[in-house]
């Protein structure tokens, strides 16, 4: 498959690993690089060191995955090491995905992670079960506004800006991030969810709730980004429930010009690497040239 | 999968700082050397080396494990498991050494049962504080020939479970299993690679666990970013070369600690 830029960045194919996976040092990072990722997300950065929640933080049901991490980072001086470690030792991209809980925080960990030179940001204003981070600013348009600006003015490489599908207008925050000078809109991060052991009584997180990711949220996932495509003018990077080339493919007729893949190195380490196989033998085998001919497709067929 | 809610069916004391746990559910395809995710509500959930089909052996370390303690039979808890990878397991007539250290017994004594079964020639090396401390030394005596080395010399030598190395030839073990203190395990690794053996070996890693099911990448090791929980436990010292064993390691928040 041939490079391919988008919204900035020299991408190796389109199936790009998603934040949060694999993503704790450089060497889990470079390991998923050399597995075949087109490009590759750090774990989110914040400005302190965080612990996380609680165990259990991840089970897998029948439909998905429900987890509740919390955010457990060393902050951004300590992870500057792993990030220099996955810049140099990937032959991909590595976009640095932060939050903070104002704008002034994300600043703070942008300036801090500059210096390795990340091929791109990606603003967590998304995570659906860390109080105060990631969707807590997610829902209101005009925080992510005022922390997309202030991250495009101090840092000299795009920004992505990955949204929650737990809102009532997705296309309206992430018009706001575009208006701000994000490159590129990522969606979507996981879907608010909740599981109950029924013996004990006890929600199943440690958390009590978290995020819902897996073949479940896939169709959520492609009418955000179908809604997304159809009404802005930055590249959208499709994220939700993708396992397969398959959904791969759904996901870029939808509109994504490329997509991440988080919760199905679960089945195999080298899944990025199989999809992104399969996109392009089913290029082939349909007789279209390139990625960028099928990128929302399904916007044509009227 | 969900925790299993399993009942506690038994607690033993095995030693004054060691726990068995065995319950109504049994792992019953699990292979010596894997773990289950123990979740003791409320509180948190923690990896345990699995030390029988339907048991685990503990140490009193944290919020879990010091609430599992006051739990007794007919309490609850969720299992989930078994997770990772195992030990190898010996063909008949093979010889293989097996290397505890303190609660590092729990994985190894279903090994060293296995191992016996299958028609192996065990020896074991246990290794502890003091004589009170020797977990499953009744287990190993039962399997294998069995020798024993205590810090403070209550009991077999005196000295760490790695002065017992230095008397025996170690080319002759097909396999060498350890299980134990990271800095002890590191010291059996160090005396192996000298001689140029550590490929026989394998070593029961231990790293914060975040999700438990190879995604996050909370457990993974330097340089090759293994993950302990889905590439391990276990791994051959092949692997562990030039790696992070003996160094450092990561706590919760991802930040490092050095040994």
């Amino acid at each position: 498959m041939n490079n391919m830029k988008v919204a900035g960045v020299n991408l190796k194919n389109p199936v790009i690993l998603a934040s949060g996976i694999m993503g704790t040092t450089g060497a889990s990072l470079s390991r998923m690089a050399q597995s075949g990722a087109g490009g590759i997300v750090t774990k989110s950065i914040g400005p302190r060191p965080k612990k996380g929640h609680k165990n259990p933080s991840m089970v897998k049901l029948d439909f998905g995955y429900l987890n509740a991490m919390g955010l457990p980072n060393p902050s951004y001086s300590e992870f500057s090491e792993e990030l220099r470690i996955a810049v140099e030792k990937s032959d991909v991209p590595v976009i640095a995905s932060i939050f903070g809980g104002n704008a002034e925080e994300f600043v703070e960990v942008a300036e801090g992670l500059m210096g390795e030179s990340p091929a791109a940001f990606e603003l967590n204003v998304s995570c659906p079960h860390a109080e105060g981070y990631g969707a807590s600013i997610g829902v209101d348009s005009c925080l992510v506004e005022a922390i997309t600006a202030a991250v495009c003015h101090v840092v000299d490489v795009p920004v992505w800006v990955k949204l929650t599908p737990n809102v009532t207008d997705i296309v309206s925050v992430g018009q706001a991030a575009v208006d701000a000078g994000a490159s590129a809109i990522v969606a979507i991060n996981t879907v608010r969810g909740m599981a109950i052991d029924i013996y004990s009584g006890y929600p199943v997180l440690g958390n009590r709730f978290g995020g819902l990711s897996g073949d479940a949220i896939r169709p959520i996932a492609v009418k955000c980004v179908y809604d997304l495509y159809a009404a802005l003018d930055v590249p959208i990077i499709g994220v939700g429930g993708i396992s397969k080339w398959e959904d791969a493919i759904e996901m870029i007729m939808a509109g994504a010009s490329a997509v991440e893949v988080g919760s199905a190195v679960y089945e195999s380490i080298n899944v990025l690497g199989d999809i992104a196989r399969g996109i392009d033998t089913f290029l082939e085998d349909a007789g279209y040239s390139s990625v960028e001919e099928i990128v929302g497709l399904t916007h044509r067929r009227i | 999968m969900i925790p299993i809610y399993s009942k506690i069916i038994e607690v033993i004391e095995e030693t004054p700082s060691t726990r068995t746990f065995l319950f109504d559910v049994e792992f019953s395809d699990a292979l010596p050397g894997q773990f289950a995710m123990v979740w003791v509500h409320g509180v948190d959930e923690v990896p345990m080396g699995i030390s029988y089909k339907n048991g685990v052996t503990v140490q009193k370390v944290g919020d879990a494990t010091s609430r599992m303690f006051e739990l007794s039979e007919g309490d609850f808890m969720g299992l989930r498991g078994p997770f990772g990878n195992g030990f190898t397991l010996p063909s008949p007539n093979e010889k293989i050494l097996i290397i505890a250290g303190g609660v590092g017994s729990a994985p190894l004594a279903p090994l060293a049962e296995e191992a016996k079964n299958i028609g192996a020639d065990v020896d074991i090396f246990l290794g502890s504080r003091c004589r009170d401390e020797l977990l499953f030394r009744d287990r190993f005596n039962k399997t294998g020939n069995l020798l024993i080395a205590t810090d403070d010399g209550s009991e077999g030598k005196c000295g760490f479970v790695t002065d017992l190395l230095l008397d025996v030839d170690l080319g002759e073990y097909h396999r060498i299993h350890v299980c134990g203190p990271e800095i002890m395990m590191y010291r059996v690794f160090r005396i192996l690679q000298d001689k140029n053996i550590h490929e026989n070996a394998e070593f029961s890693m231990h790293r914060y666990f975040k999700c438990g099911i190879g995604v996050c990448g909370a457990c993974c090791m330097d340089k090759l970013g293994l993950r302990v929980c889905r590439d391990g436990p276990v791994f051959n010292g092949k692997l562990l070369e030039d790696s992070e064993f003996g160094q450092y390691a990561r706590g919760p928040t991802g930040g490092k600690y050095k040994f």
